[in-house]
């Protein structure tokens, strides 16, 4: 048998909050907000960095939801649909928020460069295109308005990580990080 | 002309709405997936309140949270009260934010400076 209590403890040495692989749905994400957020009504006394976290994840989430919708595939054995890779973990610093899901690959570029302008202008150019795209850009049919990786740089004051892993010729794997500091160690 | 009520959920706001005062008041989280639905029926409503307004209308918004498919519904909402405003009438928006929220705060700043109309971006006290 496999020593779960080793697994167990690497999970809470490494202060995991919450890990999750499989289907994500609108409903599943709905239950890891509330678990989330009841734990940090516990562990965080900072109401600013509570928000930031809260305020995040429900960006990550949904964005992760919205975009899986857009390519349920099954090529070669591999399930490229609603599945994915949720991590949460803190430590004394920061919080980290980490997805992972497959991506076609056509759909790298188009990513990359949108993550790579958002990486690459300042705080003030950051706020500055939020508001262009709030005022001006398109709404998809939920609403989704393609501020949430702005949203996200803007309030963690972070830059994006991202990862593409290639695993085929059709799909990659997107990691993406972001680390929310504890506004309190500032 | 009805009032316009909706309770509180766990990831859509408090709203009330009184054609007969012109007071409106949003209030709590606006993080549901589908925002364009949810505000589908408060746009509705706001469409019919310009065609027989109050001579004065205030609103008062204070949210905890917000995702980003609502900031757009939440800047449509917002335009119907400019709309209000251009045509004459008094119109005031109150954004409210708690003092440590400064996420917030931008939030309310950058409405304002999108819109032609008077916004006071206020700490609750």
């Amino acid at each position: 048998m496999v020593d779960y209590l080793a697994l167990y403890e690497k999970m809470h040495d490494n202060n995991i909050m919450l890990t999750f692989k499989g289907e994500v749905s609108f409903d599943l994400v709905n239950s890891i907000l509330k678990i989330i957020e009841d734990r940090l009504e516990k562990i965080e006394e900072d109401l600013k960095t509570k928000r930031k976290v809260y305020n995040i994840l429900v960006e990550c989430l949904q964005n992760l939801c919205n975009h899986l919708d857009d390519s349920v595939i099954e090529d070669e054995g591999i399930i490229t649909g609603k599945t994915a890779l949720l991590l949460i973990e803190t430590d004394m610093a920061a919080y980290r928020l980490v997805t992972g899901n497959y991506i076609p690959n056509e759909k790298i570029e188009g990513l990359k460069s949108r993550l790579d302008e958002i990486n690459s202008v300042s705080k003030e150019e950051l706020r500055e295109l939020y508001k262009r795209i709030l005022d001006n850009g398109q709404y998809g049919s939920k609403g989704n308005a393609g501020l949430g990786f702005i949203d996200i740089a803007r309030k963690s004051g972070q830059k994006l990580q991202y990862s593409f892993q290639p695993v085929n010729d059709k799909f990659s794997f997107f990691s993406f990080q972001i680390d929310v500091p504890k506004q309190g160690n500032e | 002309m009805e009032n316009f009520h909706l309770e509180a959920r766990q990831h859509t706001p408090f709203i009330s709405f009184d054609p007969n005062t012109g007071i409106m008041e949003m209030k709590g989280r606006s993080t549901p997936e589908n925002s364009v639905e949810y505000y589908a029926p408060v746009l509705e409503w706001l469409d019919n309140y310009l065609q027989s307004p109050c001579t004065q209308t205030v609103v008062s918004v204070q949210f905890e949270y917000f995702n980003t498919s609502s900031s757009k519904c939440i800047l449509d909402v917002f335009k119907r009260f400019a709309q209000l405003h251009k045509t004459g009438k008094s119109v005031k928006i109150n954004w409210y934010f708690e003092e440590e929220d400064e996420d917030m705060q931008e939030a309310g700043e950058d409405y304002s400076d999108i819109l032609g109309v008077p916004f006071e971006v206020l700490v609750i006290s």
